[in-house]
């Protein structure tokens, strides 16, 4: 498996050697490694990499997983188009 | 983690990393640096991430020039290699009374005395820059093309890693408990790991400051101020500057990861870090009023991040003077990322008791002498 070719964030491409590289480099945590790389801030909230990473840093650092992987989701919970807030009165 | 150091600074954001690079690239040894979370979590990683240089005050204006020369040659100075992703690509002011535009124009001529290039613009000319501006109302505009964004984790991992480079101790997850103050003297930091003997404390703990304060016996001047903002999904780039207006009370750029970052001030002061939906419902109405494209922009995140707000709007980088050993790098009252890398040098000067490299008035004891001059332009 060529862990260079392994995409863990689709919203923002992220590798699985970029996340491992992180962790070994103690950047152990989730909120860490999301503020470098931008994984888990895509519209998707990290719904899919959070818990692959979480995953990785668990077994690197050996650390359990529900002390890794707490996510703190951010409103609005899904990409919403400004349009959609402010109505679309002017486009009749 | 260290029992003893020289300098023992509170809080792992921009100005902490920063005074300590500049500390240990002075030759100061034993540097340690505590943050409870971990770097960035507070202010700096929450921050619009805007770098500008034209402000209101001299002070001001100088810490932000001279931090942009830094910027700009950031892996020369760090010798880290590190991508910033500092953008050059402007600030757009927009003055919708005529109170701010006689404000642009005393501005951008103080700007100017200080070596900011900075200049007012028609209305027809920012829409040269910005094509799809709203201009109804507007009266006029200050534009300077050397102001823009940079990445403020990177930007902060970049000086952390420097810093560690020249031997800097920085400890994450570290909770500072107390400290240890005999006859108005530092003595050393009690932590949730362990106590460490030192004479120096620097409190760069940015929203959590005033606290750091107490448990010195200190009533600082500062507090701290919730501000939200939001980000989008990536698209093309289609905003080269940061658009900015304070009476209308917003500020919006797109990032070069292709992500727009909007924010606006607060009306009331409330100290939390949960956001709103009134701040999503409100922010979305300004900015597709300002910038109609935007309607059709997808907003992926919002949160709230903390001013540590001064009395005068203007950084508190000092010496306390009830107690000797504590330094102040703190109030920066949104503005302490982008003055950051001349603040860790100044921090600096004042720590080995040198002449301040720049001609700024940041001392604590401004506000008693009541040499307050108030900068007028922040959002």
């Amino acid at each position: 498996m060529n862990e260079e070719k392994i995409i863990v964030c689709r919203c923002e491409d992220i590798t699985l050697k970029e996340i491992r590289d992180l962790i070994n480099d103690g950047y152990t945590t989730l909120e860490e490694i999301k503020r470098i790389t931008r994984a888990v801030m895509g519209p998707c909230q990290g719904k899919t990499c959070g818990p692959i990473i979480a995953r990785e840093i668990s077994k690197i650092t050996g650390k359990p997983i529900e002390e890794i992987y707490k996510p703190s989701i951010r409103p609005p919970f899904g990409g919403l188009f400004f349009k959609e807030i402010v109505g679309e009165k002017d486009e009749k | 983690m260290k029992n003893k150091a020289s300098v023992v600074i509170i809080g792992g954001g921009i100005t902490g990393v920063s005074i300590a690079f500049n500390l240990a690239k002075a030759g100061v040894k034993d540097v340690v640096l505590l943050e409870k979370k971990y770097l960035a979590y507070g202010a700096t990683g929450r921050c619009g991430a805007g770098v500008r240089q034209q402000w209101g005050t001299k002070q001001n204006c100088i810490l932000a020039r001279e931090s942009v020369k830094i910027f700009e040659n950031i892996k020369d100075v760090l010798n880290v290699d590190i991508d910033i992703e500092f953008k050059q690509k402007g600030y757009l002011l927009l003055a919708f009374t005529e109170k701010e535009w006689n404000q642009f124009h005393k501005n951008v001529q103080l700007q100017n005395s200080l070596g900011i290039n900075s200049k007012l613009l028609t209305p027809d000319e920012a829409k040269d820059i910005v094509p799809f501006l709203n201009t109804e109302k507007l009266l006029g505009a200050a534009y300077y093309e050397k102001d823009g964004h940079a990445n403020p984790f990177l930007t902060t991992l970049a000086y952390a890693k420097a810093a560690e480079n020249l031997g800097v101790e920085i400890n994450k997850g570290v909770e500072v408990l107390d400290i240890l103050v005999e006859y108005r003297k530092i003595k050393g930091i009690y932590t949730s790991h362990g106590f460490i003997e030192t004479d120096k404390v620097v409190n760069a703990a940015g929203g959590w400051s005033q606290k750091i304060g107490k448990m010195v016996g200190v009533d600082l001047p500062v507090y701290s101020e919730r501000h939200e903002i939001l980000a989008t999904e990536p698209v093309n780039e289609i905003l080269g500057p940061m658009v900015m207006s304070f009476s209308y009370n917003i500020y919006c750029q797109q990032t070069p990861h292709g992500s727009f970052i909007m924010g606006y001030g607060p009306k009331e002061k409330v100290e939390s870090l949960k956001s709103t939906w009134q701040f999503l419902e409100t922010m979305a109405e300004k900015v597709t009023y300002l910038l109609p494209p935007t309607k059709n922009l997808r907003v992926v995140r919002q949160w709230a991040g903390y001013y540590n707000m001064s009395p005068d709007h203007q950084p508190i980088v000092s010496k306390c003077e009830e107690v000797e050993g504590f330094y102040l790098a703190i109030g920066f009252s949104g503005h302490g990322f982008m003055l950051a890398p001349a603040v860790g040098i100044l921090m600096k000067d004042i720590i080995l008791e040198n002449e301040l490299t720049w001609d700024v008035v940041l001392d604590i004891g401004r506000f008693k002498r009541n040499e307050i001059i108030k900068e007028p332009s922040v959002v």
